[in-house]
């Protein structure tokens, strides 16, 4: 490493960078649109879903029940007295699923320890939205008999409370992992692309006929990639606190270590990509599949680690996005909880390591 | 005299491939070498070794007295490289180039304002400092390459290519500089596929498919062929077909048009009595002509083309229902504020060739796609075969045939395929269709290729299969863009053997090219620069018109040089 050389090599790249539209573009215009879709298309809560009720019996406490359906914000309810009448609704996908209150729900209720049966049918070519109706049936006819003024107070009453983040927003949990995607895009995708775009334009064959070295010149892309990766950083967390109301509970400090420290393998593994592909096109596709797919699924922001099968949560230890979503999550929702933040900064290094060695066992200083 | 370059049985494998089949050779220390030969003969190859970025398969080779691969480093410092697209960055200026390659090269602090000083003098580049590489012309992007390979005082200075598709002015003052440093005793490596560029050097270095054709002075090849070259004029037949039956005759070894008149190389010194009664019959006049290094290299690979072509003969003459095959009309095609096409005006009748030259950027290729009606106009009218491209344009293409430089070709599907495909989008169907498909295949002898995809075709097939693809339809105007551009001059020979023969059976020609040669094919030449017509006349008219005193016989690129700058200092 000649000092000279590197300077001169990340002045070059900071130019190229502060001048090239797409390198800004992905930096600064992807982070709103990311966001933007995370908050209002992708919301893992449900509001509105549409529930049939079959009210069988024509007793005043069916019609009550039916009536509580009817009242809850999270149900749009079509009533029937005929089962059959839904049936054809939820084939069509029109019904969520529907609700049961069979013709002897009242003499049930009256008989002493009665029970009454309801049932719950649902669609469950929607796992996720099954869940939800069959979970949400199942409390709204709880509270409802909680409620009525004939039964004996229960014994036992759940008291629930949802530390983190008390209203179970989606949006707060989406937008820290979409800081991460912004993050590995610039690590990642970024770096691979121009270097790829160096060989493809020919730079690189004149680079390489200097004496300038193969480490210098890769590592003459780490700065400026890693300055317009925390500025994304500090960009994206801004607009989520100030436009999305994400709580923001941790100091700046835990902020900047941690993301410095995923821009670590995020930028390794940008590097790693630019000695196995030497054109843009499969630069691209190696960093998406390797790089942006990871860190949409395996980070764990959107599909929870603990319910994938053990080899595959293994497996998630080397995808930085995760280590770093986790840090994310806690500094917005929790504050600096400092074990986890080094035990996550660690990993982000060990994985970063790990890709420099790769970069550097591949890359040589010959064409061929 | 010691030798800037020593290569000692160097072979060179890509997998199966052997792109350079154990060659030696000495290249002397500060003269011009031209290290010549078709594309695909191994010239880029060659090059890489020598800027250490390649390592032999095989042998030895010794650059400055150094080893390729042992002594890589010394080698970087010791040798200045300009690859084929420059290695400039686009984002930066000429002076941020400028600064970069000078701490890369390790060039002392002290020299670089001294030397900046010096190489944008020599380049001319000094007013250009803030503009960005990207914004630069071909020709100047060119000279701040070079400033960036001789940035360190380099003892052995490699040129990949530094010509191709870079039009004669940039070209000749490109000479001018690389001349001036091999007289101050810098040893000059230049690679090029020109061989009139290959005349102008010290010393040549003739590659063909891996291997050495020739070491040597390019004076003592050309030698060879003395009181072999003859030039016929003053012919009372069409000159085409003159050459086409000269071709056909045993004692011609090769021959080309050159204007009005046709040059012919012998296989001996004596004019053989058939060729003097075709002369004669002809009513035209032979003379001796000068031996250049392209004749001598035709005649080293032993001999060009026949003269009649195949696919020609079989054609049907274009009826000569109309006169004014292509006609457009104060064409302007505008992107933005900046005007690329203004008001260009000229009409191609049947049967006839038309060039269309100019410098790079000047607006040749924007005129020529609106003429196939791949753009629209932004301004005036274009027609071809009488149908306005803007209202019948379908109709139109069916009428014209397109081939581009890089062939167009589908290099996913095989030969068969690709045949396939375009009778398909030019509308043949059932009978007709597999007629000419087999036509094709016997006129041009694609017979064992059918399977195979052009990728892995010899360039000669593919040019084949590139023009059987764009004359299935039999259309009845042809645009040739850059079609030669790259290919070997027997090669070239061939193509236009076809060409010719195709202009005889009266279907009208449009060429665009950067070979001057080429332009000596045209039967009138279309001069643009910055946007505008400058010159319309046949080659020889053009020649004449800028001859004088100080040039009294220009070749056509002397024609060229001088019109375009004319314009440029009436413009200024």
């Amino acid at each position: 490493m000649n000092s000279r050389r590197l300077r001169a090599l990340t002045i070059k790249e900071s130019w190229q960078v502060v001048r090239d539209p797409s390198s800004l573009l992905i930096a600064f215009v992807m982070p709103p649109v990311l966001f933007f879709l995370f908050a209002n298309a992708v919301s893992l809560d449900l509001e509105d879903v549409a529930l049939g009720v079959v009210l069988e019996s024509t007793g005043p406490a069916a019609q009550e029940l039916a009536a509580a359906y009817d009242a809850t914000p999270y149900f749009q309810v079509t009533t029937a007295r005929d089962r059959r009448e839904l049936d054809p609704l939820l084939v069509r996908g029109s019904l969520r699923g529907y609700v049961v209150i069979p013709a002897d729900f009242d003499r049930q209720l009256r008989q002493p320890f009665g029970a009454p049966r309801v049932q719950v049918i649902t669609d469950g070519s929607q796992p996720n939205t099954a869940n939800f109706v069959q979970s949400y049936a199942q409390g709204v006819l709880s509270s409802w008999y909680a409620g009525r003024i004939d039964n004996p107070v229960p014994l036992l009453s759940l008291e629930q409370r949802f530390w983190f983040n008390p209203e179970l927003d989606s949006r707060r949990v989406l937008l820290p992992g979409a800081m991460a995607i912004v993050m590995t895009m610039i690590g990642t995708l970024l770096t691979a692309l121009v270097v790829a775009r160096e060989w493809e334009r020919g730079t690189m064959e004149a680079m390489m006929s200097t004496p300038a070295g193969t480490l210098e010149l890769l590592a003459s892309k780490l700065a400026p990639y890693f300055v317009l990766g925390m500025l994304a950083t500090l960009g994206c967390t801004l607009m989520g606190i100030l436009i999305y109301d994400l709580p923001y509970r941790g100091s700046l400090w835990a902020l900047l270590l941690t993301s410095a420290a995923f821009l670590v393998p995020a930028l390794g593994q940008g590097l790693l990509i630019s000695t196995l592909a030497k054109n843009q096109f499969v630069a691209a596709q190696l960093a998406v599949f390797s790089g942006f797919m990871p860190a949409f699924l395996l980070s764990g922001f959107l599909y929870e680690i603990d319910s994938m099968p053990t080899w595959l949560q293994w497996l998630t230890q080397v995808v930085p996005a995760r280590h770093y979503v986790q840090s994310l999550q806690s500094v917005f929702l929790a504050g600096d909880y400092w074990p986890e933040l080094l035990r996550n900064s660690l990993a982000l290094l060990a994985v970063g390591v790990l890709f420099f060695s790769l970069t550097l066992r591949n890359s040589h200083k010959v064409l061929d | 005299m010691n030798s800037a370059v020593e290569i000692r049985g160097v072979r060179k494998d890509f997998g199966t491939v052997e792109a350079l089949k154990g060659i030696d050779a000495d290249i002397p220390a500060g003269r011009l070498t031209g290290l010549v030969g078709p594309d695909g003969a191994g010239k880029t190859t060659l090059m890489r070794m020598m800027a250490a970025l390649m390592h032999p398969s095989q042998g030895e080779l010794r650059v400055a007295g150094h080893d390729v691969t042992r002594e890589a480093e010394t080698i970087h410092r010791l040798t200045g490289y300009m690859p084929q697209r420059f290695g400039l960055y686009e984002d930066l200026s000429v002076q941020e180039n400028l600064n970069l390659y000078a701490d890369l090269q390790g060039l002392p602090r002290g020299e670089t304002a001294q030397q900046f000083q010096r190489l944008l003098a020599f380049t001319g580049l000094a007013p250009f400092t803030r503009r960005l590489a990207g914004q630069l012309s071909g020709g100047m992007k060119q000279k701040l390459g070079l400033a960036c390979a001789l940035m360190a005082h380099p003892r052995v200075l490699l040129l990949d290519e530094p010509s191709v598709g870079v039009d004669p002015v940039s070209r000749q003052e490109l000479w001018r500089m690389v001349q001036e440093l091999a007289d101050e005793g810098m040893s000059v490596l230049w690679a090029t596929a020109y061989l009139d560029e290959a005349e102008r050097c010290d010393q040549v270095l003739l590659l063909d498919e891996g291997e050495i054709r020739y070491a040597g002075a390019p004076q003592a090849l050309t030698e060879r062929i003395a009181g072999r070259s003859v030039l016929v004029s003053n012919l009372q037949v069409d000159r085409r077909e003159f050459l086409a039956d000269a071709l056909d005759q045993p004692s011609v070894r090769d021959g080309v048009i050159q204007g009005g008149a046709v040059r012919l190389v012998l296989a001996e010194t004596e004019v053989s009595p058939e060729l003097s009664a075709l002369v004669a019959g002809a009513g035209g006049q032979l003379e001796p002509a000068q031996g250049r290094f392209e004749d001598a290299f035709i005649d080293l690979l032993e001999g060009g083309t026949l003269g009649h072509s195949a696919i020609a003969d079989r054609m049907e003459p274009v009826a000569a229902e109309r006169d004014i095959m292509v006609s457009c009309h104060a064409l302007t095609k505008r992107f933005g504020d900046f005007t690329a096409t203004d008001q260009v005006s000229f009409e191609v009748r049947r049967g006839e060739v038309l060039g269309l030259l100019g410098p790079n950027g000047a607006g040749k290729s924007t005129t020529f796609k609106m003429l196939c009606g791949l753009l629209k106009p932004s301004a005036g009218r274009a027609e071809v075969v009488g149908l306005d491209l803007r209202h019948s344009g379908s109709a139109a293409k069916m009428q014209l045939g397109y081939m581009a430089q890089k062939f167009s070709l589908y290099d996913l599907m095989t030969v068969r395929q690709n045949l396939e495909f375009f009778s398909g989008i030019y509308g043949l169907r059932g009978t007709q269709r597999r007629e000419r498909i087999d036509e094709m295949v016997e006129i041009f002898h694609l017979a064992p290729y059918l399977e195979a995809f052009p990728d892995s075709l010899p360039l000669g097939f593919k040019q084949r299969l590139a023009l059987a693809c764009a004359l299935m339809h039999r259309p009845r105007v042809l645009f040739l863009d850059e079609p030669t551009s790259g290919v070997d001059p027997i090669t070239r020979r061939e193509f236009w053997t076809h060409i010719t023969g195709l202009v005889r059976k009266g279907v009208t020609v449009l060429v665009t090219t950067h070979f001057m040669e080429e332009a000596e094919y045209c039967d009138r030449v279309v001069l643009v620069n910055r946007s505008q017509v400058i010159a319309l006349d046949t080659p020889d008219g053009l020649k004449a018109s800028v001859a004088g005193p100080d040039c009294p016989d220009p070749s056509m690129e002397d024609a060229f040089i001088r019109l375009v700058l004319a314009q440029q200092e009436q413009a200024a």
